[in-house]
């Protein structure tokens, strides 16, 4: 029968997972690509992804490898469910499927000539690193990089070979990581990101890029607003159950806004235009 | 125009049949809804509202549209494509009209392509509204019962032992001339008679009760009317059943699944509702705690957050959920609360 449904974009294409790294108790990372090599897809930092894996179902992930990042595509993925728990039991090869990329992106090129404040907890570093690599990437398009980043515990850390090595070794960028309690041997910062984030005193001449838990998030806007950063230098992404990824199956909505298609990425004064309810 | 007389309607559903899977109401049981006719089907012409909508038709309520096999590490999907040509035949002009708002979200970009598939391989006939009910208020968005519909194929009216027949687009032109030896022309004495009809029927909707709903008596922003203190009480009856959005022709709302089989596993849709508690929850909660929430989320997404986004409120005056809902709990309240009538219950 003819039938374009082929590339309907509900349709996921075939990828394959090529690596797996555990980065702590319940997150792991993987690297896809498509079977042979290369990228299933094009894609800008911030973006997301449908992961299938049938015949448990699919979930949405963000993209946590840049762009400039040309042979695969990395998820870090957290284990909270039914198709996060298949994720976590696949072994490097398997194939499954994927179709995106879904969302708008951070404005990476609007960012040119500024200096990056990146705030991230837990999970919520997944999407900033895209952007962090990116711009690390072509570092001279970009003026100081801050990377600040909580978990519960050091054992919590997601890639920590970046947090430790990469990132700190980088021209220009300083990492400032914050447990929520004391820990063995941590000689770091102990607290919770917002109050660290006072503690630094950044100065507000950055744009901030923030995501992690939306209480964090939601403390987080509250100091760097008292740090006097204006709402158009914040931006943020959010997180609503999603289904489609494209604005149709109605599930993300936050007002007329639909976080799927006209997010995750939000810049903070649009946000403010929509109804509190995320 | 052309025309046939009632009594050799099954004739030309006969005809029909030969080359489509032909819907229609018929009743079943003490109910009518749109089926797939056969001879000697009660069909029923007269009941003006379905219980369902024919959305089922364009837009199944659970559709699966994809295969997959795994062997070891290997993983093999397959696309399912379904449909057949199909003609709808008796859909009223708010149901013809909740198409256009369904083709509004499926078929802005991204394209849906099952959606649009499911769409092109349809024919739609609408059967004008002789007599529209007490539920009705179509005519509050703008829908005139007695015209052809924009998006029909095929118009009809009904008058005594008549139904006249205009075909409106390229598909319904290529269906009229291939019933041509079971269609009739229409004299001149009948177009006015027709001209006639068509001027009751619009006399007749000034006098229905729901008549003077407005939607657009609703005042304020996005936030003032999410703000708006209506919600506060208007929710506390809602059994959160989701019985209005599945008879609603304009929710459009889905959820995907998988379903593992013995032969395989399969992927499919199904319709959702937001007045569920589970259409929002997540891991780390729920944004829509209560069903304050959920019961905001639909009529606000009808009448403002739709609104918004496509020029055009997303509710068609058909009346199922003023009729279907168990505690009377329904969007000409709404309209009339945000409308400002403090009275309304
Ligand atoms: C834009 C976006 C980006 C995301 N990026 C990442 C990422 O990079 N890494 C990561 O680990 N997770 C990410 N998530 C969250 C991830 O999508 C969910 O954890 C996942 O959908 C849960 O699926 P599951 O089948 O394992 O859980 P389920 O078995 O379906 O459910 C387990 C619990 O998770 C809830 N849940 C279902 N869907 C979601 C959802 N979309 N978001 C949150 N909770 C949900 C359920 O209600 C339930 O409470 C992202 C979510 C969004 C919306
Ligand atoms: S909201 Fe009610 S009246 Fe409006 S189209 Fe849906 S079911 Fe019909
Ligand atoms: S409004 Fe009425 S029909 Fe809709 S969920 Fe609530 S009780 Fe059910
Ligand atoms: S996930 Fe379907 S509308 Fe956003």
């Amino acid at each position: 029968m003819s039938c374009n449904c082929h590339d309907d974009p509900l349709v996921p294409v075939i990828a394959v997972v090529d690596r797996i790294r555990e980065d702590t108790a319940d997150i792991k990372t993987f690297q896809v690509k498509k079977p042979k090599e290369g990228l299933p897809f094009t894609f800008k930092p911030g973006q997301c992804a449908m992961l299938s894996v049938p015949p448990v179902g699919e979930a949405i992930f963000s993209i946590t490898s840049s762009p400039t990042q040309q042979n695969f595509l990395e998820f870090s993925i957290k284990n909270v469910g039914k198709v996060t728990d298949c994720l976590h039991q696949v072994e490097e090869g398997t194939e499954i499927g994927i179709r995106g990329p879904y969302g708008n992106n951070f404005p990476v090129e609007e960012f040119k000539g500024k200096d990056l404040l990146f705030i991230g907890g837990g999970i919520g570093l997944a999407p900033l690193r895209s952007v962090i690599n990116y711009t690390l990437d072509n570092r001279n398009d970009y003026g100081k990089i801050d990377i600040v980043y909580g978990a519960r515990s050091p054992k919590d850390f997601v890639h920590s070979n970046d947090l430790y090595h990469n990132w700190v070794q980088a021209e220009g960028t300083d990492v400032h990581l914050t447990i929520d309690k004391e820990f063995e041997d941590w000689k770091g910062n102990v607290g919770f990101v917002p109050q660290y984030i006072e503690e630094l005193n950044f100065s507000c001449d950055k744009v901030a890029l923030v995501c992690g838990p939306p209480i964090m998030i939601k403390f987080v806007l509250e100091v760097l607003e008292k740090l006097g950063f204006d709402q158009k230098q914040i931006y943020t992404t959010l997180e609503l159950k999603m289904k489609c990824g494209i604005g149709k199956c109605g599930r993300c909505n936050i007002g007329d806004k639909y976080v799927c298609k006209d997010g995750p990425v939000f810049r903070c004064d649009e946000l403010g235009k929509l109804p509190d309810e995320y | 125009m052309k025309k046939i007389a009632k009594d050799k309607l099954s004739l030309l559903w006969k005809k029909i049949a030969e080359n489509y899977q032909l819907f229609l109401p018929i009743t079943e049981g003490k109910v009518v809804n749109f089926s797939i006719w056969e001879e000697g089907a009660e069909v029923d012409l007269n009941t003006l509202r379905t219980v369902n909508s024919p959305k089922n038709i364009i837009f199944p309520q659970t559709e699966t549209y994809l295969k997959f096999k795994k062997e070891g590490k290997k993983l093999n999907l397959e696309v399912v494509a379904n449909k057949g040509e199909y003609v709808v035949f008796g859909v009223r002009s708010c149901d013809v009209a909740s198409f256009k708002l369904l083709d509004n979200v499926f078929l802005d970009e991204p394209i849906d392509k099952f959606y649009e598939e499911s769409r092109k391989k349809g024919l739609i006939i609408s059967q004008a509204c002789l007599n529209p009910q007490e539920t009705c208020f179509c005519n509050s968005f703008g829908i005139n019962p007695e015209l052809a519909p924009e998006g029909a194929d095929i118009s009809t009216w009904e008058l005594g032992d008549l139904l006249f027949w205009e075909a409106q687009s390229e598909k319904g032109k290529n269906l009229t001339e291939a019933l041509g030896d079971i269609l009739e022309e229409v004299i001149e004495d009948e177009q006015e008679k027709l001209n006639q009809l068509k001027t009751g029927i619009k006399d007749r909707l000034k006098d229905l009760p729901l008549a003077q709903i407005n939607p657009e008596t609703i005042g304020g922003d996005l936030k003032e009317i999410f703000d708006s203190e209506i919600w506060d009480e208007l929710h506390r009856r809602c059994l959160g059943c989701g019985m209005c959005t599945y008879v609603c022709p304009t929710c459009h709302c889905y959820d995907v699944k998988d379903y593992d089989g013995n032969k395989g596993g399969e992927r499919f849709r199904c319709w959702d509702s937001c007045m569920f508690s589970d259409f929002t929850m997540m891991a780390h909660g729920n944004p829509r705690t209560t069903q304050k929430e959920r019961v905001r989320q639909r009529f606000m997404h009808k009448l403002v957050y739709y609104t918004n986004n496509y020029k055009s409120y997303a509710c068609v005056g058909c009346g199922r959920c003023t009729e279907k809902c168990p505690v009377s709990l329904d969007i000409v309240k709404v309209i009339k609360k945000l409308g400002g009538e403090r009275n309304e219950l």
